[in-house]
């Protein structure tokens, strides 16, 4: 079909269509939540590591931490996945296990946010 | 495997290994590291939220040895990254392209990395003292 359209057709649709930079800047805007973030929950697993079970609870309880952690975790996976997005792009060069690999990394780290949230909830709620 | 028998740029082999280069891989690499990390991190939560016995075998494997190396590991992971990052966001506005100035921020990273390691296993040691 490609000899019916015009060459402007054909290019349309493709290359940046003025989303170009759209990865590039969310990369940069959640690694930039991540810097107090992280620096946070370094803090936080510092007080768990000598917490029992009651007061590890008790601290993810408080709507402050519930809140700031579930920011933590949806930067975090975020990041994670517009990184791995780019180490495969430039390292996968088979395109059906470029594509499978790109999946894989989008949907763990979409159910891994998922799953985190959903047990921060749980514990500020219960 | 390439899909195209076309000629490749010159790679990694051809160039004098320099610290700015080492730097760039292991930035990626401590990012691939903290995104495997993420396992322990879901883990852990669903198993805070699921209740003691479950919580019981993070606590367990955290305590371990090889719990503890893989924990030293990501956590110097993330101070390298997140020190490495803000490294690379000044760049991103324009600032501290200048050899001497990219030798000297990268060296402050490796340095300020590893005091930040210490101090947080520091911090662990010290606490486990006094329980």
């Amino acid at each position: 079909m490609s000899d019916l359209q015009t060459p402007l057709k054909r290019v349309r649709g493709l290359g940046s269509a003025k989303h170009g930079t759209h990865h590039f800047i969310v990369q940069r805007i959640t690694a930039l939540a991540l810097i107090p973030l992280s620096i946070w929950i370094v803090f936080v697993a510092l007080a768990l590591m000598h917490a029992d079970y009651a007061h590890a609870r008790a601290m993810l309880h408080h709507p402050f931490a519930a809140v700031w952690l579930a920011a933590f975790v949806v930067a975090a996976f975020w990041h994670a996945q517009l990184g791995l997005q780019v180490v495969i792009e430039d390292y996968v060069h088979t395109r059906w296990l470029e594509l499978a690999a790109q999946l894989a990394v989008k949907f763990f780290c979409f159910v891994g946010a998922l799953t985190c949230v959903f047990a921060i909830v749980r514990i500020a709620l219960a | 495997m390439p899909q195209s028998a076309r000629p490749l740029s010159p790679h990694l082999g051809i160039y004098k290994w320099q610290l700015t280069m080492t730097l760039s891989i292991v930035h990626r690499a401590t990012g691939i590291a903290l995104a495997a990390g993420t396992v322990l991190l879901i883990w852990a939560l669903l198993s805070l939220s699921n209740g003691p016995e479950a919580y019981a075998h993070v606590q367990a494997f955290c305590a371990s040895a090889p719990g503890m190396v893989l924990l030293f590991g990501w956590s110097w992971s993330l101070c390298y990254h997140l020190c490495n990052g803000i490294r690379h966001l000044a760049w991103d506005s324009g600032w501290g392209f200048e050899i001497p100035r990219a030798y000297l921020t990268g060296w402050s990273v490796v340095v300020v990395s590893i005091v930040m390691t210490l101090a947080i296993w520091g911090c662990v040691v010290a606490r486990a003292g006094m329980s």
